[in-house]
Protein backbone atom coordinates (compact mmCIF):
# COMPACT_ATOMS: atom_id res chain seq x y z
CA UNK A 1 0.00 0.00 0.00
CA UNK A 2 2.75 2.31 0.98
CA UNK A 3 4.44 1.61 -2.29
CA UNK A 4 1.33 2.25 -4.21
CA UNK A 5 0.94 5.49 -2.37
CA UNK A 6 4.51 6.36 -3.24
CA UNK A 7 3.89 5.52 -6.83
CA UNK A 8 0.82 7.59 -6.79
CA UNK A 9 2.74 10.56 -5.49
CA UNK A 10 5.41 10.10 -8.12
CA UNK A 11 2.84 10.08 -10.86
CA UNK A 12 1.37 13.27 -9.51
CA UNK A 13 4.70 15.09 -9.60
CA UNK A 14 5.28 13.88 -13.17
CA UNK A 15 1.93 15.22 -14.28
CA UNK A 16 2.71 18.60 -12.70
CA UNK A 17 6.05 18.73 -14.48
CA UNK A 18 4.32 18.12 -17.81
CA UNK A 19 1.93 21.00 -17.20
CA UNK A 20 4.83 23.34 -16.47
CA UNK A 21 6.66 22.46 -19.65
CA UNK A 22 3.84 23.75 -21.88
CA UNK A 23 4.38 27.32 -20.69
CA UNK A 24 6.65 29.30 -22.97
CA UNK A 25 8.01 32.70 -22.08
CA UNK A 26 6.70 35.09 -24.73
CA UNK A 27 8.47 38.25 -23.56
CA UNK A 28 11.40 38.14 -26.02
CA UNK A 29 9.03 37.45 -28.88
CA UNK A 30 6.85 40.42 -28.01
CA UNK A 31 9.98 42.53 -27.68
CA UNK A 32 11.04 41.50 -31.14
CA UNK A 33 7.56 42.20 -32.46
CA UNK A 34 7.53 45.71 -31.12
CA UNK A 35 11.05 46.34 -32.32
CA UNK A 36 10.01 45.45 -35.86
CA UNK A 37 6.89 47.57 -35.56
CA UNK A 38 8.97 50.58 -34.59
CA UNK A 39 11.29 49.92 -37.51
CA UNK A 40 8.47 49.74 -40.05
CA UNK A 41 6.73 52.75 -38.58
CA UNK A 42 9.87 54.84 -38.94
CA UNK A 43 10.81 53.52 -42.36
CA UNK A 44 7.46 54.07 -44.05
CA UNK A 45 6.55 57.27 -45.78
CA UNK A 46 3.25 58.31 -44.40
CA UNK A 47 2.92 61.64 -46.09
CA UNK A 48 2.68 61.25 -49.82
CA UNK A 49 3.64 64.41 -51.64
CA UNK A 50 0.91 66.61 -53.00
CA UNK A 51 0.73 67.64 -56.59
CA UNK A 52 -0.72 70.38 -58.72
CA UNK A 53 -1.88 69.57 -62.17
CA UNK A 54 -1.29 72.16 -64.82
CA UNK A 55 -1.83 72.14 -68.52
CA UNK A 56 0.01 74.51 -70.80
CA UNK A 57 -1.09 75.41 -74.29
CA UNK A 58 0.65 73.49 -77.05
CA UNK A 59 3.28 75.26 -79.05
CA UNK A 60 1.55 74.71 -82.37
CA UNK A 61 0.17 77.96 -83.65
CA UNK A 62 -3.57 78.10 -83.49
CA UNK A 63 -5.17 79.88 -86.41
CA UNK A 64 -6.06 83.53 -85.87
CA UNK A 65 -9.78 82.83 -85.91
CA UNK A 66 -9.54 80.34 -83.05
CA UNK A 67 -7.31 82.40 -80.83
CA UNK A 68 -8.94 83.70 -77.75
CA UNK A 69 -8.55 87.40 -77.47
CA UNK A 70 -8.51 88.81 -74.00
CA UNK A 71 -10.79 91.72 -73.33
CA UNK A 72 -8.66 94.44 -71.83
CA UNK A 73 -11.19 95.24 -69.13
CA UNK A 74 -11.16 91.64 -67.92
CA UNK A 75 -7.43 91.14 -68.02
CA UNK A 76 -5.23 91.19 -64.95
CA UNK A 77 -1.52 90.81 -65.37
CA UNK A 78 0.66 89.55 -62.55
CA UNK A 79 4.36 90.21 -62.78
CA UNK A 80 6.47 88.10 -60.48
CA UNK A 81 9.47 90.12 -59.40
CA UNK A 82 12.39 89.53 -57.15
CA UNK A 83 12.29 88.96 -53.39
CA UNK A 84 8.74 87.57 -53.42
CA UNK A 85 7.17 90.79 -54.66
CA UNK A 86 4.38 90.63 -57.16
CA UNK A 87 3.25 93.52 -59.32
CA UNK A 88 -0.14 93.68 -60.90
CA UNK A 89 -1.96 95.89 -63.34
CA UNK A 90 -5.35 95.80 -64.95
CA UNK A 91 -5.99 96.08 -68.64
CA UNK A 92 -3.23 97.22 -70.91
CA UNK A 93 -1.64 100.29 -72.43
CA UNK A 94 -4.38 102.49 -73.87
CA UNK A 95 -3.71 105.69 -75.82
CA UNK A 96 -0.07 105.91 -74.73
CA UNK A 97 -1.09 105.80 -71.08
CA UNK A 98 0.53 103.09 -69.04
CA UNK A 99 -1.75 101.10 -66.73
CA UNK A 100 -1.20 101.73 -63.07
CA UNK A 101 1.16 99.24 -61.50
CA UNK A 102 0.78 98.08 -57.90
CA UNK A 103 3.24 96.14 -55.82
CA UNK A 104 2.22 93.63 -53.19
CA UNK A 105 3.20 90.23 -51.83
CA UNK A 106 1.77 86.73 -51.50
CA UNK A 107 0.42 87.13 -47.98
CA UNK A 108 -3.34 86.65 -47.47
CA UNK A 109 -3.74 90.40 -47.14
CA UNK A 110 -1.82 91.14 -50.31
CA UNK A 111 -2.57 89.82 -53.74
CA UNK A 112 -5.48 87.72 -52.55
CA UNK A 113 -7.49 90.74 -51.40
CA UNK A 114 -7.23 92.29 -54.82
CA UNK A 115 -8.08 89.11 -56.72
CA UNK A 116 -11.06 88.36 -54.49
CA UNK A 117 -12.35 91.88 -55.04
CA UNK A 118 -12.03 91.51 -58.79
CA UNK A 119 -13.57 88.06 -58.77
CA UNK A 120 -16.36 89.12 -56.40
CA UNK A 121 -19.25 88.11 -58.67
CA UNK A 122 -17.99 84.59 -59.15
CA UNK A 123 -17.26 84.16 -55.46
CA UNK A 124 -20.76 85.33 -54.62
CA UNK A 125 -22.32 82.88 -57.07
CA UNK A 126 -20.27 80.03 -55.70
CA UNK A 127 -21.36 80.93 -52.20
CA UNK A 128 -24.98 80.83 -53.29
CA UNK A 129 -24.48 77.53 -55.02
CA UNK A 130 -23.00 76.07 -51.88
CA UNK A 131 -25.95 77.11 -49.73
CA UNK A 132 -28.27 75.67 -52.35
CA UNK A 133 -26.34 72.44 -52.23
CA UNK A 134 -26.59 72.34 -48.45
CA UNK A 135 -30.34 72.55 -48.84
CA UNK A 136 -29.96 69.36 -50.88
CA UNK A 137 -31.16 70.92 -54.08
CA UNK A 138 -28.23 69.62 -56.07
CA UNK A 139 -26.51 66.30 -56.27
CA UNK A 140 -22.71 66.12 -56.09
CA UNK A 141 -22.29 65.70 -59.85
CA UNK A 142 -24.63 68.52 -60.68
CA UNK A 143 -22.89 70.76 -58.20
CA UNK A 144 -19.54 70.17 -59.87
CA UNK A 145 -21.08 70.94 -63.25
CA UNK A 146 -22.61 74.18 -62.03
CA UNK A 147 -19.39 75.14 -60.31
CA UNK A 148 -17.28 74.81 -63.41
CA UNK A 149 -19.93 76.65 -65.43
CA UNK A 150 -19.74 79.58 -63.02
CA UNK A 151 -15.98 79.63 -63.08
CA UNK A 152 -15.88 79.67 -66.87
CA UNK A 153 -18.32 82.53 -67.23
CA UNK A 154 -17.39 85.22 -69.70
CA UNK A 155 -17.54 87.95 -67.10
CA UNK A 156 -14.89 86.36 -64.90
CA UNK A 157 -11.47 87.98 -64.98
CA UNK A 158 -8.60 86.48 -66.91
CA UNK A 159 -5.21 86.42 -65.25
CA UNK A 160 -1.93 86.41 -67.09
CA UNK A 161 0.97 85.25 -64.96
CA UNK A 162 4.28 86.58 -66.19
CA UNK A 163 7.32 85.52 -64.25
CA UNK A 164 10.43 87.60 -64.59
CA UNK A 165 13.88 86.00 -64.61
CA UNK A 166 14.47 87.28 -61.08
CA UNK A 167 11.60 85.33 -59.59
CA UNK A 168 11.89 81.84 -58.16
CA UNK A 169 9.83 78.70 -58.60
CA UNK A 170 8.05 79.24 -55.28
CA UNK A 171 6.55 82.48 -56.57
CA UNK A 172 5.01 80.67 -59.50
CA UNK A 173 3.49 78.02 -57.23
CA UNK A 174 2.19 80.74 -54.91
CA UNK A 175 0.61 82.52 -57.84
CA UNK A 176 -1.05 79.31 -59.04
CA UNK A 177 -2.26 78.75 -55.49
CA UNK A 178 -3.90 82.15 -55.44
CA UNK A 179 -5.76 81.21 -58.62
CA UNK A 180 -7.14 78.14 -56.89
CA UNK A 181 -8.05 80.05 -53.73
CA UNK A 182 -9.78 82.85 -55.62
CA UNK A 183 -11.60 80.43 -57.94
CA UNK A 184 -10.08 81.90 -61.05
CA UNK A 185 -10.35 79.30 -63.75
CA UNK A 186 -9.05 81.28 -66.66
CA UNK A 187 -5.37 81.97 -66.26
CA UNK A 188 -2.27 81.45 -68.31
CA UNK A 189 1.45 81.40 -67.76
CA UNK A 190 2.88 83.74 -70.34
CA UNK A 191 6.40 84.85 -71.18
CA UNK A 192 7.21 88.29 -69.90
CA UNK A 193 7.19 91.07 -72.49
CA UNK A 194 9.68 93.98 -72.77
CA UNK A 195 6.75 96.30 -72.05
CA UNK A 196 6.22 94.64 -68.67
CA UNK A 197 9.89 94.84 -67.80
CA UNK A 198 9.87 98.55 -68.62
CA UNK A 199 6.84 99.05 -66.46
CA UNK A 200 8.51 97.28 -63.56
CA UNK A 201 11.74 99.24 -63.94
CA UNK A 202 9.83 102.50 -64.08
CA UNK A 203 7.87 101.60 -60.99
CA UNK A 204 10.99 100.69 -59.06
CA UNK A 205 12.75 103.94 -59.87
CA UNK A 206 9.70 105.93 -58.86
CA UNK A 207 9.40 104.24 -55.51
CA UNK A 208 12.94 103.59 -54.43
CA UNK A 209 11.94 101.30 -51.62
CA UNK A 210 8.65 99.58 -52.43
CA UNK A 211 6.82 99.47 -49.13
CA UNK A 212 5.25 96.06 -49.28
CA UNK A 213 4.49 95.75 -45.58
CA UNK A 214 1.75 98.36 -45.82
CA UNK A 215 -0.46 96.16 -47.96
CA UNK B 1 0.80 38.12 -22.71
CA UNK B 2 -0.43 36.10 -25.66
CA UNK B 3 -3.02 38.75 -26.44
CA UNK B 4 -0.37 41.46 -26.46
CA UNK B 5 1.80 39.33 -28.69
CA UNK B 6 -1.12 38.88 -31.07
CA UNK B 7 -1.70 42.60 -31.26
CA UNK B 8 2.00 43.29 -31.80
CA UNK B 9 2.20 40.89 -34.69
CA UNK B 10 -1.04 42.07 -36.18
CA UNK B 11 0.34 45.61 -36.25
CA UNK B 12 3.61 44.31 -37.60
CA UNK B 13 1.90 42.60 -40.53
CA UNK B 14 -0.12 45.75 -41.18
CA UNK B 15 2.97 47.95 -41.36
CA UNK B 16 4.87 45.43 -43.43
CA UNK B 17 2.11 45.25 -46.01
CA UNK B 18 1.32 48.94 -46.20
CA UNK B 19 4.82 50.31 -46.09
CA UNK B 20 6.57 51.65 -49.12
CA UNK B 21 10.03 52.76 -48.35
CA UNK B 22 11.42 56.20 -48.83
CA UNK B 23 13.31 56.09 -52.06
CA UNK B 24 16.57 57.89 -52.17
CA UNK B 25 16.63 60.63 -54.71
CA UNK B 26 19.64 61.96 -56.54
CA UNK B 27 19.20 65.47 -55.20
CA UNK B 28 17.81 67.02 -52.08
CA UNK B 29 14.86 69.11 -53.11
CA UNK B 30 12.86 71.33 -50.82
CA UNK B 31 9.51 71.59 -52.55
CA UNK B 32 7.32 74.67 -52.17
CA UNK B 33 4.07 74.41 -50.27
CA UNK B 34 0.67 74.76 -51.83
CA UNK B 35 -2.96 74.28 -50.90
CA UNK B 36 -3.47 71.58 -53.49
CA UNK B 37 -4.52 68.28 -51.98
CA UNK B 38 -4.33 66.00 -54.98
CA UNK B 39 -2.14 63.00 -54.22
CA UNK B 40 0.47 61.95 -56.67
CA UNK B 41 -0.16 58.63 -58.45
CA UNK B 42 2.21 55.86 -57.39
CA UNK B 43 2.97 54.17 -60.64
CA UNK B 44 3.98 55.23 -64.11
CA UNK B 45 5.66 58.44 -63.18
CA UNK B 46 8.60 60.05 -64.79
CA UNK B 47 10.14 62.39 -62.31
CA UNK B 48 12.14 65.43 -63.27
CA UNK B 49 13.99 66.84 -60.31
CA UNK B 50 15.32 70.36 -60.31
CA UNK B 51 17.59 71.32 -57.44
CA UNK B 52 18.11 74.80 -56.07
CA UNK B 53 21.07 75.45 -58.36
CA UNK B 54 19.04 74.52 -61.41
CA UNK B 55 20.57 71.12 -62.11
CA UNK B 56 18.22 68.62 -63.68
CA UNK B 57 17.76 65.00 -62.67
CA UNK B 58 15.60 62.36 -64.25
CA UNK B 59 14.12 59.05 -63.18
CA UNK B 60 11.30 56.68 -64.07
CA UNK B 61 9.76 53.80 -62.17
CA UNK B 62 9.44 50.19 -63.29
CA UNK B 63 12.64 48.19 -63.57
CA UNK B 64 11.90 46.60 -66.95
CA UNK B 65 11.09 49.96 -68.43
CA UNK B 66 14.33 51.40 -67.08
CA UNK B 67 16.31 48.74 -68.94
CA UNK B 68 14.39 49.41 -72.14
CA UNK B 69 14.98 53.12 -71.68
CA UNK B 70 18.72 52.82 -71.29
CA UNK B 71 18.95 50.53 -74.32
CA UNK B 72 17.07 53.10 -76.35
CA UNK B 73 19.27 55.93 -75.18
CA UNK B 74 22.33 53.78 -75.82
CA UNK B 75 21.45 53.28 -79.45
CA UNK B 76 20.71 56.99 -79.79
CA UNK B 77 24.11 58.00 -78.45
CA UNK B 78 26.02 55.00 -79.84
CA UNK B 79 26.93 53.62 -76.46
CA UNK B 80 26.62 49.88 -75.93
CA UNK B 81 25.67 48.86 -72.42
CA UNK B 82 26.40 45.39 -71.05
CA UNK B 83 23.81 43.25 -69.29
CA UNK B 84 25.41 44.12 -65.98
CA UNK B 85 25.25 47.83 -66.63
CA UNK B 86 21.61 47.58 -67.66
CA UNK B 87 20.85 45.76 -64.44
CA UNK B 88 22.69 48.37 -62.41
CA UNK B 89 20.73 51.12 -64.13
CA UNK B 90 17.42 49.44 -63.38
CA UNK B 91 18.18 49.84 -59.67
CA UNK B 92 18.86 53.58 -59.82
CA UNK B 93 15.96 55.81 -58.93
CA UNK B 94 17.12 59.03 -60.44
CA UNK B 95 20.32 60.33 -61.89
CA UNK B 96 21.67 63.58 -63.21
CA UNK B 97 24.58 63.32 -65.54
CA UNK B 98 25.27 63.52 -69.24
CA UNK B 99 25.24 60.36 -71.34
CA UNK B 100 29.00 60.25 -71.85
CA UNK B 101 29.51 59.81 -68.10
CA UNK B 102 26.84 57.17 -67.72
CA UNK B 103 29.13 54.18 -68.28
CA UNK B 104 31.57 55.32 -65.58
CA UNK B 105 28.73 56.01 -63.21
CA UNK B 106 27.22 52.56 -63.65
CA UNK B 107 30.61 50.93 -63.02
CA UNK B 108 30.79 52.55 -59.58
CA UNK B 109 29.70 50.86 -56.40
CA UNK B 110 26.66 52.21 -54.62
CA UNK B 111 28.70 53.80 -51.84
CA UNK B 112 30.91 55.54 -54.36
CA UNK B 113 27.84 56.91 -56.10
CA UNK B 114 26.53 58.34 -52.88
CA UNK B 115 29.80 60.02 -52.08
CA UNK B 116 29.83 61.50 -55.56
CA UNK B 117 28.00 64.63 -54.58
CA UNK B 118 28.68 66.74 -57.62
CA UNK B 119 26.49 65.24 -60.29
CA UNK B 120 26.46 67.72 -63.08
CA UNK B 121 22.82 67.42 -63.99
CA UNK B 122 21.37 66.43 -67.34
CA UNK B 123 22.17 68.90 -70.12
CA UNK B 124 19.08 70.71 -71.30
CA UNK B 125 19.96 73.55 -73.62
CA UNK B 126 19.49 74.18 -77.28
CA UNK B 127 22.94 72.81 -78.16
CA UNK B 128 22.60 69.52 -76.35
CA UNK B 129 19.17 68.72 -75.06
CA UNK B 130 19.53 65.29 -73.50
CA UNK B 131 16.57 65.69 -71.20
CA UNK B 132 14.34 65.99 -74.24
CA UNK B 133 15.69 62.68 -75.50
CA UNK B 134 15.16 61.00 -72.16
CA UNK B 135 11.56 62.14 -72.03
CA UNK B 136 10.77 61.21 -75.62
CA UNK B 137 12.48 57.81 -75.20
CA UNK B 138 10.36 57.15 -72.11
CA UNK B 139 7.27 58.22 -73.99
CA UNK B 140 8.08 55.80 -76.82
CA UNK B 141 8.34 52.92 -74.32
CA UNK B 142 5.03 53.55 -72.68
CA UNK B 143 2.27 56.05 -73.28
CA UNK B 144 1.12 55.61 -69.70
CA UNK B 145 3.89 57.65 -68.14
CA UNK B 146 2.95 60.95 -66.56
CA UNK B 147 5.41 63.72 -66.00
CA UNK B 148 6.04 65.08 -62.54
CA UNK B 149 8.25 68.08 -61.91
CA UNK B 150 9.75 68.35 -58.48
CA UNK B 151 11.61 71.61 -58.23
CA UNK B 152 13.18 73.37 -55.29
CA UNK B 153 11.38 76.45 -54.05
CA UNK B 154 14.42 78.63 -54.58
CA UNK B 155 15.10 77.49 -58.14
CA UNK B 156 15.40 80.51 -60.40
CA UNK B 157 12.56 80.88 -62.86
CA UNK B 158 14.63 80.79 -66.08
CA UNK B 159 15.46 77.13 -65.38
CA UNK B 160 11.78 76.29 -65.04
CA UNK B 161 11.04 78.23 -68.20
CA UNK B 162 13.69 76.25 -70.07
CA UNK B 163 12.28 72.99 -68.75
CA UNK B 164 8.72 73.92 -69.65
CA UNK B 165 9.88 74.99 -73.09
CA UNK B 166 11.57 71.62 -73.60
CA UNK B 167 8.46 69.74 -72.60
CA UNK B 168 6.33 71.98 -74.73
CA UNK B 169 8.47 71.27 -77.77
CA UNK B 170 7.70 67.57 -77.22
CA UNK B 171 4.01 68.39 -77.02
CA UNK B 172 3.90 67.35 -73.39
CA UNK B 173 1.52 69.93 -72.05
CA UNK B 174 0.13 68.26 -68.97
CA UNK B 175 2.21 67.61 -65.97
CA UNK B 176 2.19 67.51 -62.22
CA UNK B 177 4.07 69.92 -60.06
CA UNK B 178 5.00 68.26 -56.81
CA UNK B 179 4.41 70.34 -53.71
CA UNK B 180 3.98 69.76 -50.02
CA UNK B 181 0.83 70.64 -48.16
CA UNK B 182 0.80 74.15 -46.82
CA UNK B 183 0.94 74.38 -43.06
CA UNK B 184 0.25 77.35 -40.85
CA UNK B 185 4.00 77.73 -40.36
CA UNK B 186 4.39 78.33 -44.10
CA UNK B 187 1.70 80.97 -43.93
CA UNK B 188 3.52 82.80 -41.19
CA UNK B 189 6.65 82.75 -43.25
CA UNK B 190 4.84 84.43 -46.10
CA UNK B 191 3.80 87.32 -43.90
Amino acid sequence: MAEIGKNHRKGATKRRAKKLSTRVDFTPMVDLGFLLITFFMLATTLNKPQTMEIALPSKEKTPESEQTTVKASKAITLLLGKANTVYYYEGTRVNEVDPELHATNFSPGGLRQFLLKRNYEVMEKIRNLRTEKEKKRYSEGEYEKQLSAIKKEKSAPIVLIKASDESVYKNLIDALDEMAICNIERYAIVDIAPFDLDLMAKFNTLTKAPDVSKQ
Amino acid sequence: MTAMCDVAFLLLTFFMLTSNFTKKEAAVVNTPSSISEIKIPERNMMLILVDSKGKLFFGIDGQENRIALLEKMGTLYNIAFSQNELKEFSLINSFGLPMNQMKNYLAMKEEERESLSGMGGIPCDSMDNQLKNWVSATRSISKEYRIAIKADQSTAYPVIKKLMGTLQSLNENRYNLITTLETSADLEQKL
